[in-house]
């Protein structure tokens, strides 16, 4: 459309870092490392926000440009074109990738601006950079694909990013373990990606996004059957991506990787990737209103789920990670119930206030050497005073307090739910009990850690640098004003990419009242965790020593890993070692192999008595040789033989 | 008399010597132990060929098998010198000249 704006420059930017810094990082002096790896993100995010602006026509010069959204931007080439099926390599700029775009590019630079303190001491200085700018390259991949075979591309890239990243401690074998359990799930996720996708091919004959809505809004009265397979497919793609029920086992391992990369990869953006998918297939769901009522459940128990288990969890990462899969339920429910501005919206609240939570902990840890048990932590408030001050605000965000970002984007995914009829009533209750549990584990973490008494009387906390600090404050800065935009502007500005929901059944009284709710339950979590972690802190050993059955239940996080332990991953092992190991390698290919090297072995253990080494008898063979040539071509064969064996002769073709 | 020796020496009389003398030297080749006498028998081989592809030449007035007798003559030549030098060298090495005992060659 405009010579002078080009998508493809966003995720270029990361990609040249990420090039750069992956093959010359070891030999580049460190600053210049630094300044390549925050240039990419800083790039990318100038070109979305000059792309931002001239939507809003605050930059003049590009605001012809941008003024028409949705626009795309094809390779001239075609990626795939055989028979029927076309596939190009497009681009798509919306409000919808606008949005997540600021998101990812923004926070992303943020979380490479921290990593240079938090990683300054590491030999893999260079390699982090370059596996975090791998990751930007392909999650912009992914926001700005055109098609659903683009967005694969992306889909599989920062699956690979966040494997990198959380094996970068790879001597460690639990951090090893840990990538390889996220790859592995994530496999299961995008075989139903996959299939989904064949399926679209199938039943569309097209993987365009623009296309399949155009052909979808021309059937109106086409529903389920097909569609309802194709969406559930989609969705086993987004819990595997987003860490749901069944699959959201990976995450909480996730955390064996360096605390930023918690932050961006598995808080901030690329888990929120299966939302983001979700919502750009809307039109999809929309017609499958059984998958859509699948999506709604699969959020609400995972929200739910995962804050019972995030409640009696003791390393701060793994409180934060299971607050992370409980959020992304949310995010879930609200596309559920056909709420997907509300669902974004919590994305891009839930990016600030977890990357915050994220970042901050990653503060903690390390002025407190490596400590990551909360139970070893207590009184950082006087010596941490600034990453208090911005817990408390990532706190009170998730919390859902008024007037911080989590309270507008929580309030607007359970009103939306509410307003579902019967079913929807119990979804919107699943999702306040799930407030009220979100409050206490996270008021728990911050009574645990800054207040109280310090526990380990030998360490000495010290502040972080500054750029570790000015991100936080930053990020601060957005959890508690990020959400004042408000729900009705943003989905009116989501609305072409996401739809407009129909009128809301409830009453002009309704909303604030299931606000006051949402508030009251929040602070209702806020008080029992005063009772119990700054009144009486002898009161939860004695609640789990008086319910030692559901407590031992809880840490052992419902027993979900054991039980994909033995259902899966043992028989998985045991055919592996014995069918494939014994039977099928070890028998079958290496029998193979040894009758082959065994012939070649005796038939030249036989050959060699002829290399004798005596030349005489090289030359009786060479003689013996030229004499049997010379018989076979002087002597009259076909005189000599039988008529019979004649005819075979001339039959052979001779 | 005069009809036995007018008369040109038959084709078959030439091949036929050039046969005998072949393969004297493929039998020399085989049974000699001395080196030395192992290379004049290939030199009684070339030489054999040579006087078929010089009986054929004058047979079909052909200049080309002339010619090629030339060729191996002087590849003859170079081949004894090589051959000549390398029998000295591995005299000297050795000190015998028995084929027999020339195999460090054997696995």
């Amino acid at each position: 459309m405009n010579a002078l704006f080009h998508l493809w420059l966003i995720p270029l930017a990361p990609f040249a870092g990420f090039l750069i810094n992956g093959i010359l990082g070891r030999r580049l002096p460190k600053w210049l490392v630094t300044t390549v790896a925050l240039l990419a993100p800083l790039a990318a995010f100038g070109v979305v926000l000059v792309a931002a602006l001239g939507f809003f026509g605050i930059g003049k010069g590009f605001a012809p440009v941008i003024a028409s959204l949705p626009f795309t931007q094809t390779c001239p080439h075609p990626w795939i074109d055989i028979g029927a099926l076309h596939v190009d390599f497009s681009f798509v700029l919306d409000q919808l990738s606008l949005v997540m775009l600021l998101v990812v590019t923004g926070v992303g630079f943020l979380i490479h601006v921290y990593s240079v303190g938090y990683m300054s001491d590491d030999e893999g200085y260079a390699r982090y950079f370059s596996f975090l700018n791998l990751f930007l390259f392909f999650m912009t991949v992914l926001v700005l694909a055109g098609n659903a075979l683009v967005m694969f591309v992306g889909w599989e890239g920062v699956g690979l990013a966040s494997y990198l990243l959380i094996g970068f401690y790879f001597q460690k074998k639990s951090a090893a373990d840990a990538g390889k359990k996220a790859f592995i799930v994530n496999r299961i996720g995008d075989f139903g990606f996959l299939i989904g996708m064949f399926l679209l091919l199938a039943n569309f004959g097209t993987l365009t996004f623009s296309a399949i809505g155009a052909k979808l809004a021309a059937n109106p009265g086409w529903q389920g059957g097909a569609l309802t397979v194709i969406a559930l497919c989609l969705l086993l793609g987004a819990t595997g991506k987003s860490a749901q029920l069944p699959l959201y086992i990976w995450l909480p391992d996730a955390m064996e990787g360096p605390t930023p990369v918690s932050a961006l990869i598995h808080a901030a953006t690329m888990v929120t990737a299966g939302v983001y998918m979700i919502a750009r297939t809307h039109i999809l769901f929309d017609h499958a209103p059984f998958a859509l009522g699948a999506v709604a459940v699969v959020g609400a128990a995972t929200a739910l789920f995962a804050a019972t288990i995030g409640l009696v969890q003791n390393d701060i990462k793994r409180v934060l990670a299971y607050s992370t899969i409980s959020q992304l339920g949310y995010m879930f429910l609200g596309c559920g119930v056909a709420a997907y501005s509300a669902a974004i919206f919590h994305l891009v609240t839930h990016a600030f206030f977890k990357a915050l939570l994220f970042l901050a902990a990653g503060a903690v840890i390390h002025s407190m050497d490596g400590e990551q048990d909360l139970r070893k932590m207590g009184g950082l408030r006087k010596k941490l005073p600034v990453t208090f001050a911005v817990t408390t605000v990532g706190v009170l965000a998730i919390a859902g307090f008024f007037p911080f970002a989590g309270f507008f984007s929580k309030d607007a995914i359970l009103y939306a739910a509410y307003t579902q009829g019967a079913s929807g009533r119990v979804l919107w209750f699943v999702g306040l009990v799930t407030a009220l549990l979100t409050s206490f584990y996270i008021f728990r973490l911050w009574y645990k850690a800054f207040l109280g008494e310090s526990r380990s009387p030998d360490a000495h906390p010290h502040e972080s640098p500054p750029s570790m600090m000015v991100p936080l404050v930053i990020l601060a800065a957005l959890s508690i004003c990020g959400g004042w935009i408000g729900i009705e502007r943003f989905s009116a500005f989501l609305a072409p990419s996401t739809g407009l929901r129909a009128p809301d059944a409830g009453s002009a009284s309704l909303e604030p009242i299931l606000s006051i709710a949402a508030v009251a339950v929040a602070l209702l979590g806020w008080l029992a965790a005063d009772r119990f972690y700054r009144q009486r802190p002898v009161r939860p050993s004695q609640l789990s020593a008086a319910l030692p059955g559901s407590y031992k239940l809880l840490v052992h996080k419902y027993y979900v890993d054991e039980f994909y332990g033995w259902t899966v991953v043992k028989p998985l092992i045991a055919i592996s070692t014995y069918l494939l190991g014994w039977v099928v390698d070890t028998a079958l290919v290496g029998g193979l192999a040894w009758l082959l090297g065994g012939t070649a072995t005796f038939a030249g253990a036989l050959l060699q008595r002829w290399q004798s080494g005596n030349l005489r008898s090289y030359a009786a063979w060479l003689a013996a040789g030229a004499a049997a040539v010379l018989l076979f071509i002087v002597v009259p064969w076909s005189t000599l033989w039988p008529a019979s064996l004649n005819l075979i002769w001339k039959m052979a073709g001779h | 008399m005069s009809s036995l020796f007018s008369q040109e020496v038959p084709l078959s009389w030439y091949l036929l010597l050039s046969a005998v003398l072949f393969s004297l030297g493929v039998v020399g080749f085989l049974i000699k132990r001395n080196l030395i006498t192992v290379f004049m028998s290939i030199e009684l081989m070339l030489n054999a060929v040579n006087l078929s592809f010089v009986t054929f030449a004058h047979e079909w007035h052909a200049v080309k098998g002339q010619i090629f007798v030339f060729f191996v003559m002087m590849v003859a030549a170079a081949e004894a010198a090589v051959g000549l030098a390398i029998i000295i060298a591995v005299f000297r090495a050795r000190a015998t000249l028995a084929v027999d005992r020339i195999d460090l060659m054997k696995l």
